[in-house]
């Protein structure tokens, strides 16, 4: 399959503040891929440099099969990038912010009032069209900004941060739009500091600590990295319970709220022989709950720290 | 530099003039303020102004080629801001990460500001007319004036473009910009500089702005221009030339900066 961004030993520094150290990244065609970290951790400078806005201090990158140092404006004519501060025209309305982008891709102006209105169909902004965008909501500039990237058919799209600031039904929104760019085939690379964003979306998630990758893999197999499956047993007295816990081996549970913790890999396997064998010795279960790890688990496995600790870096 | 370069420049020129539509509130300041200062000095204090000035010599035939000046300067700083929201609320920072000629951005403010200015030194002529203004030359002249006043324009547009650059916030590049909007005062255009004291004097007869009034004086009352035509054009150059190279570096620059 091909690349559609390789990147290697990609670094970047402010001052004495190391940014990115040393970043190697091989995104294929057409995949969606995930890069998260808290504040701080690099995400929005990787973005940057791959989207050619700032050099790199070292290591190289090729972005559409195009080198980003040697050919940067190839670069800029196969990408689309949305930034986490809409980078939109507030003095102007909807509509000419999508003209204006029109225009600078040499569109015509047939062309490009067709396409300024598809997008403002698709992205739900015909009414809102013809206003100026001080007085869109935040969700309605992120679409905008959005609709503005892919006037000029991008086949590599870079989103920093989509969903960050926006309420629950403009993310859902934002989502959807995300998985029908995906399904249209255009290669698309988001940060994010939701774990459940990445998770819904992207094929491969990179974890980016300080500077550097931590893990890299599909959901399931970061998921997989770490132990922190098990199974809570709800038992209806306390004598049930030391039974339980007598039998599996597994300490004494806790008494007063009557719950008993087995580690398991959350398997159906596992979980039948282990209702099988306590069937087989009549130990009565009231409730049971199945606790698979997410990656909020994996990221504090990974990194030894929560994903929100880091926000004020 | 793309083949682009052109229609780049036009489009960002559109978008000048999409802004001056939707908020004529900077260009009308811009001609505002010269023609408050036109009133002021005409109606109060030119009264106790022309006494020194010497019989047969109007005050404010005396005064235009200076408020000119300041209109220009006005203008200039309307651009200086435009260019710092662009710069700080991150519209430009798209225009980056686009492929479109690099220098189209700046190029399509230089011709908005040269245009915007042009207009309004016209509108402001118009007020000078109606309170009495009247230029003794001919109309070549009034051209070659109005030519001169598009050179300097030109000039402290690449000055103003720096300057809005460079500033971080819209409030610094708005203080910046007050040199060239004020910085007429002192020099021969409002009194004549021989009226001050030695050091304000030396300053006001050396600094460009004297040199650029002077020029127009000449151009539009047929006084003595001698040397100022001349150190006035050199001043243009240096100006601009400066403003030009310290805009493009600052474009150039890598754009996050801590």
């Amino acid at each position: 399959m091909t690349s559609a961004i390789v990147a290697t030993g990609l670094r970047k520094s402010y001052r004495e503040k190391v940014v990115l150290d040393g970043i190697d990244l091989d995104i294929p065609e057409g995949s969606v891929f995930a890069l998260l970290g808290p504040n701080g951790a690099g995400k929005t400078t990787t973005v940057q440099i791959l989207s050619t806005y700032i050099k790199a201090d070292g290591g190289d990158a090729r972005v559409a099969g195009h080198d980003l140092a040697r050919d940067p404006d190839a670069v800029r004519a196969a990408i689309g990038v949305t930034g986490q501060f809409s980078a939109v025209d507030k003095l102007l309305s909807g509509e000419e912010n999508l003209m204006l982008m029109a225009d600078l891709h040499h569109l015509g102006r047939r062309e490009g009032r067709r396409r300024a209105a598809e997008l403002l169909k698709q992205f739900d902004l015909v009414g809102a069209g013809p206003n100026i965008v001080t007085t869109y909501s935040g969700g309605m500039r992120r679409r905008l900004d959005l609709a503005m990237t892919l006037i000029g058919n991008p086949r590599i799209i870079f989103l920093d941060e989509p969903t960050t600031g926006l309420d629950p039904g403009s993310r859902h929104t934002m989502w959807q739009i995300i998985r029908d760019l995906a399904a249209g085939g255009v290669t698309i690379f988001l940060t994010t500091q939701y774990l459940e964003e990445a998770d819904e979306l992207a094929g491969r998630i990179a974890v980016l600590d300080k500077g550097r990758l931590v893990a890299e893999g599909t959901p399931d197999e970061l998921k997989r990295q770490i132990p922190g499956g098990y199974v809570r047993l709800q038992f209806s007295d306390a004598t049930r319970l030391a039974s339980a816990a007598r039998l599996l081996g597994v300490g004494s549970g806790d008494d007063d709220a009557l719950t008993l913790e087995i580690p398991t890999d959350g398997g159906v396997r596992a979980l039948r022989a282990l209702l099988e064998q306590l069937d087989h010795e009549n130990v009565d279960v009231a409730g049971l709950t199945v606790h698979s790890p997410d990656l909020d688990d994996v990221y504090f496995a990974l990194t030894g720290h929560g994903i929100k600790e880091d926000s004020a870096a | 530099m793309s083949t682009y370069a052109l229609t780049d420049a036009t489009t960002m020129l559109h978008r000048d003039f999409q802004h001056l539509r939707r908020y004529p509130l900077m260009t009308i300041s811009g001609i505002g303020t010269p023609t408050v200062f036109l009133l002021l000095f005409n109606y109060v204090l030119g009264g106790a102004v022309s006494a020194g000035l010497g019989a047969g010599v109007s005050y404010v035939n005396y005064l235009v080629p200076g408020i000119l000046m300041m209109t220009v300067g006005s203008g200039c700083a309307a651009t200086a801001i435009g260019v710092n929201m662009d710069m700080t609320e991150g519209v430009v920072a798209r225009f980056r990460v686009m492929a479109i000629s690099r220098g189209s951005v700046l190029t399509g403010r230089v011709v908005g500001s040269l245009i915007r200015t042009l207009l309004s030194v016209l509108l402001v002529v118009g007020v000078a007319v109606v309170i009495g203004f009247r230029p003794t030359t001919g109309p070549a002249q009034w051209l070659l004036a109005y030519g001169f006043l598009a050179l300097v324009t030109l000039a402290l547009t690449w000055l103003a473009i720096a300057f809005g650059m460079a500033a971080k916030t819209v409030a610094g590049a708005n203080s910046s910009t007050l040199l060239l909007q004020f910085g007429p005062f002192i020099s021969s255009g409002f009194v004549p500089a021989s009226t001050m004291p030695v050091g304000v004097r030396w300053f006001a007869e050396n600094q460009p702005f004297t040199s650029m009034i002077e020029t127009l004086r000449g151009l539009l009352l047929g006084t003595p221009i001698g040397k100022s035509a001349i150190i006035a054009i050199a001043w243009c150059v240096v100006i601009a030339l400066v403003g030009y190279l310290w805009a493009r570096a600052a474009y150039n620059r890598d754009p996050i900066r801590y």
